[in-house]
């Protein structure tokens, strides 16, 4: 038999019907996450034609985008501050109830970021297809998934009729090998790595990230990683399941359990790409070549190590309106540039082990006067688990405000915001014209960047601290 | 209504807007604030909202939507690149609503092609140099015919372009992709049945 990559068996192992010259491919799917922001045009759309949900048990939502992350907006009496969101996550409450879909409201123990809260329940799986109205579904794609996002009529179609209609992507291997330096993180390493394919290096392929490097990543790091694919533009990203990844998610409540578990694992064990199997393009990247990236620029491609210089690029009008609404210069180093805000969160860098990253840079220490920092754990569950371990002590005591679980700073929609021409050193994906907010300056970096920076006031090599 | 039933997209005749900047995401075609809505109507009002309006909600002469040649064109030419980012159909629905039924680009991100497609936006990609051409030549007026494939451009000059076959057909008879998947709901079923 031919080789077949990772993304070709689930590919092979998920078609309902396959494509022709003519027709797409009809592609099953085994989970279905869904939030407040991009479902309520497409229940209306079931509604309007009379159509339950298929699988209810396969559809999982939860409440991110939009919801508050004030403690007093989500547990005590204090109204929703924006009122169009409250009316979002009302929809989707009476939708779930409606359509008998399984919801982690507003005061669920369980509830959080949709891409942090599938792992951490052991919902998203190895083999499976995963897909959700948001463009960071790729982060599933860590566990050996495959994973992406889709807009608000594909999200009817699957909840419809679990199934999507798709055009077989192309694959692209990311091969990364050698040791990352400490203080130099799985956020720095995908950074540079959209900095190398570009924004629109991936259109139309499926990553696959793979190499030693990779191998050594932890689960939490390797969802940085493919978090981050749809930057490059690729719709997903994957990597081989491994011992760490069934170790990860051995026992967590939604596995396979007992035979089943043995089962899986006999399951997963052959989805890793055969030796040999052939990809469309290959990117190698040298790990051991990096140091901490962080962006400059109005797309996440636009990144540089942190002691380089921001880039001179001659006749390009888009590099020079980019540097225009950043007020930077070319040339100038992006070291000791004044920051504002601080943000560590999102489905990129919210997890338990990004929380310790930031907090091993914080403890003891004082952000800098004048610095708002704001730190916004991926779930309910990671709030818990970093209470134990005393690090919302940590942010408290440093100065920094801990909230409730939520998307927070990274999109500006929720009543979390960067004020209009404020710098933001954020562990978010998107650097984008006034992403965190109208008029808001986004530099992505990692939880260890963003906390240096955070103690100085000025972007700093988390190195000067850790050291 | 019924989900096999909607407007056939044929061709789009008209003048073109042309904003030449690369990686228009999706963020700027309609910023994330005004998405806590739960309907798809009226977007078109926040379309580019930050390029558009000024601090005080006046218009920017200098946004090219705002200025009187712009009105009534129903095609977009963009630098490459255009709709990354966020998966929101939001996206084409704004654009829809303002009055854009097409996009055209070199490059257009996977996420936003589907979002237009399934709503009726039309996403050409070209090659480098009609796009040159199109980016030199705002306001030039096209012929898009969906049939033929061709975009049709000023001077008895024309170029070919493709769109995925399922669905052109889809958009060429008012066909709603839902009713299609609604259609295999045996072979679903079947699928399921042999996993389990």
């Amino acid at each position: 038999m031919k080789p077949r990559t990772l993304f070709e068996k689930i590919w092979e192992q998920h078609l309902v019907t396959p494509e022709t010259a003519d027709t797409p491919a009809v592609l099953y799917i085994d989970l279905h996450l869904i939030h407040e922001v991009t479902t309520p045009q497409a229940f209306d759309v079931l509604r309007a034609n009379g159509l339950p949900v298929r699988r209810p048990e396969r559809t999982l939502g939860t409440l991110d985008h939009s919801t508050p992350t004030r403690t007093e907006q989500i547990f005590g009496n204090a109204p929703i501050s924006i009122e169009s969101a409250a009316k979002q996550i009302r929809v989707l409450e009476h939708n779930s109830a409606e359509f008998g879909v399984e919801l982690f409201g507003l005061k669920s123990d369980k509830r959080g970021i949709v891409h942090v809260i599938g792992p951490e329940l052991g919902a998203t799986q190895p083999g499976s297809t995963i897909v959700c109205g948001d463009s960071h579904t790729s982060t599933h794609g860590a566990f050996g998934a495959l994973a992406f996002g889709i807009g608000t009529t594909e999200v009817g179609h699957v909840l419809a009729t679990q199934c999507l209609l798709q055009r077989r992507p192309r694959t692209l291997a990311v091969e990364v090998s050698g040791t990352l330096h400490p203080a130099v993180t799985a956020k720095d390493l995908i950074l540079a790595i959209v900095g190398r394919i570009g924004v629109a290096g991936g259109i139309g392929h499926v990553i696959e990230y793979r190499g030693d490097t990779i191998r050594a990543l932890s689960m939490d790091e390797r969802m940085t990683v493919c978090n981050m694919s749809i930057e490059a533009g690729a719709r997903a990203g994957m990597i081989a399941p491994d011992e760490t990844t069934f170790s990860y998610l051995y026992g967590r409540p939604r596995a396979p359990q007992g035979k089943d578990w043995e089962q899986s694992l006999e399951r997963w064990r052959r989805l890793p790409s055969d030796e040999g199997a052939q990809f469309d393009r290959t990117v190698s990247i040298d790990a051991a070549a990096l140091e901490p990236m962080i962006s400059y620029g109005t797309n996440p491609g636009m990144v540089i190590p942190i002691s380089s210089a921001i880039p001179t690029v001659v006749d390009d009008a888009m590099h020079a309106r980019a540097l225009h609404y950043m007020g930077f210069s070319p040339g100038e180093p992006i070291r000791d540039k004044p920051v504002n805000v601080v943000f560590v969160g999102s489905c990129t860098n919210s997890r338990l082990s990004d929380l310790r990253q930031a907090a091993a840079v914080l403890k003891g220490r004082h952000i800098a006067r004048g610095v708002r920092m704001l730190v916004v754990p991926g779930s309910q569950q990671v709030k818990r688990d970093a209470e134990s371990e005393g690090l919302d002590r940590v942010f408290i005591d440093a100065g920094a405000e801990w909230r409730e679980s939520g998307c927070s700073m990274c999109i500006g929609m929720n009543g979390d915001t960067v004020s209009t021409g404020e710098y933001s050193v954020s562990t978010s994906n998107r650097n984008f014209e006034g992403r965190q907010g109208k008029g808001a300056r986004t530099l992505l970096a990692s939880p260890a960047t963003a906390a240096a920076t955070a103690v100085r006031g000025k972007v700093t090599d988390p190195r000067e601290l850790l050291s | 209504m019924s989900p096999s039933v909607r407007e056939p997209v044929r061709s789009i005749h008209s003048r073109t807007v042309v904003m030449p900047a690369n990686n228009i995401d999706t963020d700027q075609i309609i910023p994330a604030r005004f998405l806590t809505t739960t309907t798809r109507e009226g977007l078109g009002t926040w379309l580019f909202n930050d390029w558009r309006y000024q601090a005080d909600g006046s218009p920017r002469p200098d946004f090219v939507l705002n200025q009187p040649q712009a009105r009534g064109c129903q095609i977009l030419v963009a630098g490459r690149n255009f709709g990354c980012g966020s998966s929101r159909e939001h996206a084409p629905w704004a654009l829809l609503d303002y009055g854009i039924r097409a996009v055209i680009s070199t490059e257009i991100a996977d996420i936003f092609r589907s979002n237009s497609l399934k709503n009726g936006l039309l996403p050409i990609v070209v090659d480098d140099a009609t796009s040159r051409w199109l980016l030199e030549h705002p306001g030039a007026e096209l012929d898009i015919d969906l049939e033929q494939l061709r975009l049709q451009l000023p001077e008895g000059r024309f170029t070919r372009f493709e769109l995925e076959s399922f669905a052109r057909y889809c958009l060429l008879h008012g066909i709603d992709e839902l009713g299609y998947l609604l259609a295999q709901r045996e072979r679903i079923a079947q699928f399921e049945r042999t996993r389990a």
